[in-house]
């Protein structure tokens, strides 16, 4: 592999996340490298999609600090995450059904677009220039993700598995430095996957951005990615590269079950 | 002090009185998940069945029941023909069509029944308390603590039969979880027809107290406009909620009519009474700020 | 055969992120333009300018206004009429109370009054959704016709706040017959209406459907809720002011804070339900179908009743109105939720292929 994994560009240290008397995170600390693909596995309810919505400012951890970039945040709102360059996927499809491909697209670039809605009325210079501008990015995201003969087609009337690539497009669209991917691959089959996969590959080789995934099938997780946390009941239980995860007890305990 | 704790009371009994309304609203959206625009519809349409029924020689007791299958037979209706066929809308949707059902309702009631204003004779006299007046000095009207009586025998009906019954216990798990109770096995189209058929009962019991008290007449509709700040300080899913909301709201836009006026006439002159048109929001809108769930609701938290 | 863009290939983003991008549609238009422009003054009777035109084109501005709000951004509101009410005694205060002050502002200053209230109003809508948020707008309709009515200021101390409107008069020359006012009227909405098309169709547009479609996702890609949402309120708020202000001075002449009802905000609501939320088309097809309506029955019901020989009374032309109004609501969101619009745009896919059904 040509790409070289940099220094750490997210750095976690003891998240803690409660719902009223619910603990869904428990002092919880890892980092991201720059470059790299950060897997994060466990069973269901382990708190993995929480720890996305952490990063990205959905929810607020109640204790803990969390640095991105060298800065170091505790409360900070999901847009800002966008403009610091964080993207994101969702588990349950989060597209915006009554727009098209091409319009949930560009809404990916929403952060770098200036004009003003009295500019956008008007249709002034510098409105329509903008606007040109990003169909181009657009476009070359549409032409990545192969999604040309659906650009006008509303979302709600595409199917599962290209409606999760139009929402990676959409995540893309925003050249993020960091992408966070919430089970890109779950209720495909096995083309679908390897298209997928394909893309978040191209995605960390080509332009460089960072990954977070989070994914069920161990297969992928141990092919793609370059390190492995795992959570069970919202604690980590292991962290490292993917053959030491692997054979870490704790992690196949969490998995399989102890024996009595 | 003396006048101020008749106003009070006063209020809290007319408080009462949209708790009743209040209440049709909560048992719906419990239920079913919609926001029941008609309500003050149904409570007019109602009221004039009663009143119709007993034009045409019923005694109160026959028109009571005559309205009671018309109101029963509307709210299955209005289930089978328009609710049923926007399952999984979302609930502004089905918000809009309840508010197009009230304008069916409004135009409908007075084709059936006529449109003129007509007293409503339940055999109690709208008078004075006189042991109270005379010990205390306070007018307290016999016809508001009735009302008051009545709506606590129907809350407390409404409780034990959720609580006890098999259809209230069906009722319950729809209310929580309309999947998990279509998975065990509860028909959710008879609960909801149930359901309506409650709502159609509760404002029968509204339209005959108010229709007693003001009349019988198109502006009975209005009644859901006031239960709406009811609602939203009770919370939308709270029996009790819907009766502290209804007390708060009734004692607080009596005081508001009689004590902010003097107030704002002093310092800018002129007339401001109508107070109580706009209070009640206005009073709901600090809610939502303070507690968007309102007293008694249940947090809501948003997964993603 | 007509209606086919077959062969009219787009070579440029540009070309196609034009306004109509299909030949047909654009020459279409031009020619509609031509008609209300050139031939409509020409033709229509004072009563059809002034008991129909006028008032379908005040509508469809109030409409466009709301569906902005609710059919674009999602954000419901029963309180238009109360914005247009705003507009109207703003404008009438503007005229008032600047010495000089061109007519035109005032309807732009008005405007922007009936924003800032609208903006006021919004707030709410930050932490609140769905029907919530429909009483706040409650609030809003109730809270202004009092203060209308009761803060004698603002109808400079007329009786029960009935406000005059002044005379129209741009640059020297006067508006004062009804087809000249249709002319101004028209002109007004045709330049808004643009500029509503112009907004929905930029990054203006999508960041109010994307907090509509799903305001969590929107905030994860760099959505500000709270100014999107505030904007929406605004620029809406903004088009019901300026509906307002043409309502007192173009159509009505004089105007009282009552005649701002509630009534009239649900019936500017049903406008975009039957027309088509969350379309621009669908704000005038709506209006027009609401306003024609009651003639059609008014004219009909008296004359069905006498066919078959029921008595009939003016009530029951107005209960049976209503009823309809309730009964359409339902049917258009049960069977046709997206409206007239879209049974537009459905005889347009139909007219893509006819004569050939494949």
């Amino acid at each position: 592999m040509s790409k070289k994994i940099g220094d750490v560009i997210l750095d976690l240290q003891n998240i803690s996340l409660r719902f009223g008397g619910v603990k869904a995170l428990t002092d919880i600390s890892f980092d991201v490298r720059e470059h790299e693909i950060r897997a994060i596995i466990g069973p269901n309810g382990a708190g993995k999609s929480s720890m996305l919505n952490v990063i990205n400012g959905v929810y607020h951890p109640q204790e803990g600090v969390i640095i991105f970039h060298g800065r170091e945040r505790r409360k900070m709102e999901p847009h800002q995450a966008a403009t610091q360059g964080i993207a994101r996927t969702f588990q349950n499809i989060a597209l915006f059904k009554g727009m098209s491909v091409l319009d949930n697209i560009m809404t990916g670039r929403i952060t770098r677009m200036k004009a003003s809605f009295i500019e956008h009325a008007l249709w002034l210079g510098r409105a329509k220039r903008e606007e040109l501008e990003h169909r181009k990015k657009v476009e070359e995201v549409i032409d990545f993700l192969e999604i040309q003969h659906i650009r006008k087609t509303p979302v709600g009337r595409l199917p599962y598995g290209l409606q999760k690539r139009v929402e990676l497009g959409r995540a893309l669209a925003a050249e993020p430095s960091m992408l966070l991917l919430d089970e890109p691959m779950a209720g495909m089959n096995v083309e679908e996957k390897q298209d997928m996969c394909r893309f978040i590959l191209d995605v960390n080789d080509q332009f460089g951005a960072t990954i977070v995934l989070i994914e069920h099938d161990m297969g992928v997780v141990m092919d793609i990615s370059d390190r492995v946390v795992v959570l069970d009941y919202g604690k980590k239980i292991g962290d490292g590269l993917p053959d030491d995860v692997k054979n870490n007890e704790d992690v196949i305990t969490a998995y399989l079950g102890v024996s009595h | 002090m003396q006048f101020f704790l008749e106003v009070l009371i006063n209020g809290l009994l007319s408080g009462v009185m949209y708790a009743l309304v209040a209440l049709g609203f909560v048992l719906v959206y419990k239920a079913s998940g919609v926001f029941n625009f008609a309500q003050g519809a149904m409570v007019y349409l109602a009221a004039l069945s009663v009143v119709s029924c007993m034009e045409k020689g019923a005694p109160l007791w026959l028109a009571i029941i005559l309205a009671f299958i018309i109101m029963t037979l509307f709210g299955i209706a209005t289930e089978k023909f328009v609710l049923r066929k926007l399952v999984n809308q979302p609930p502004i949707t089905l918000f809009m069509a309840t508010i197009g059902l009230a304008f069916f309702i409004e135009g409908l009631a007075p084709i059936m029944f006529g449109s003129e204003p007509r007293a409503l004779d339940l055999g109690i006299v709208d008078e004075p308390i006189a042991a109270i007046l005379d010990s205390w000095d306070m007018v307290i009207s016999k016809f508001d603590l009735v009302a008051a009586g009545v709506a606590a025998l129907l809350v407390t009906t409404l409780a034990l039969f959720f609580q006890y019954t098999r259809i209230g216990r069906a009722l319950r798990a729809v209310a929580d979880d309309h999947q998990a109770a279509l998975s065990i096995g509860i028909p959710l189209q008879h609960i909801w027809a149930i359901v309506w058929g409650i709502a159609g009962f509760v404002a029968l019991v509204a339209g005959m107290m108010w229709g007693a008290r003001n009349g019988v007449q198109f502006a009975l509709t209005f009644t859901a406009l006031k239960a709406l700040p009811v609602l939203i300080i009770g919370g939308f899913t709270s029996v009790p909620g819907a009766i502290v909301g209804g007390l708060i709201i009734g004692a607080s836009e009596k005081l508001a009519e009689i004590y902010l006026p003097p107030v704002m006439q002093s310092m800018f002159g002129g007339n401001f009474g109508g107070i109580e048109g706009w209070f009640p929001y206005v009073l709901a809108l600090f809610f939502l700020l303070v507690r968007p769930e309102g007293l008694f609701g249940e947090k809501h938290i948003d997964r993603v | 055969m007509l209606y086919r863009e077959a062969g009219q290939f787009k070579t440029s983003y540009a070309a196609d992120q034009q306004l109509f991008p299909i030949r047909q549609d654009r020459m279409g238009i031009l020619i509609l333009l031509a008609v209300v422009f050139l031939v409509i003054p020409g033709v229509a009777s004072e009563y059809w300018f002034s008991a129909i035109l006028i008032p379908f084109l005040i509508f469809s501005l109030a409409a466009l206004g709301l569906n902005i709000l609710t059919g674009y951004a999602g954000q419901l509101s029963l309180g238009s009429a109360a914005f247009m009410a705003v507009g109207a005694y703003a404008a009438y205060n503007f005229q008032l109370r600047i010495d000089g002050i061109p007519i035109l502002v005032s309807f732009v200053c008005a405007g922007l009054t009936a924003a800032g209230v609208g903006i006021l109003f919004g707030l709410p809508s930050l932490w609140i959704k769905g029907f919530y948020l429909a009483v706040a707008t409650l609030a809003a309709q109730f809270f202004i016709v009092w203060c209308l009515t009761k803060f004698p200021w603002f109808s400079n101390h007329s009786s029960s706040g009935v406000i005059s409107a002044q005379q129209l008069i741009i640059f020297g020359y006067e508006f004062a017959s009804p087809q000249e006012k249709y002319l101004l009227v028209l002109s007004i909405v045709v330049v808004m209406a643009l500029a509503a098309k112009n907004m929905v169709r930029s990054s203006t547009g999508r960041a109010w459907m994307a907090v509509r479609d799903m305001d969590v996702a929107a905030s994860v890609i760099g959505i500000r809720l709270m100014p999107t949402k505030l904007l929406a309120f605004a620029v809406s708020s903004f088009y019901c002011g300026v509906a307002g202000a043409l309502y007192a001075f173009c159509y009505l002449g004089s105007v009282e804070p009552d005649g701002f009802s509630l009534d009239m905000s649900f019936r500017i609501l049903f406008m975009i339900i039957i027309g088509g939320v969350g379309s621009i088309l669908g704000s005038f097809l709506g209006a027009a179908f609401i306003l024609l309506l009651p003639i059609f029955l008014d004219i009909a019901l008296p004359w069905a009743a006498g066919l078959l020989g029921l008595p009939f009374s003016n009530a029951t032309v107005s209960h049976i109105q209503v009823l309809i109004f309730g009964a359409l609501i339902m049917f258009f969101l049960i069977v046709e939720p997206h409206g007239l619009a879209r049974l537009w745009q459905i005889t347009k896919e139909k007219l893509r292929l006819w004569p050939f059904p494949h």
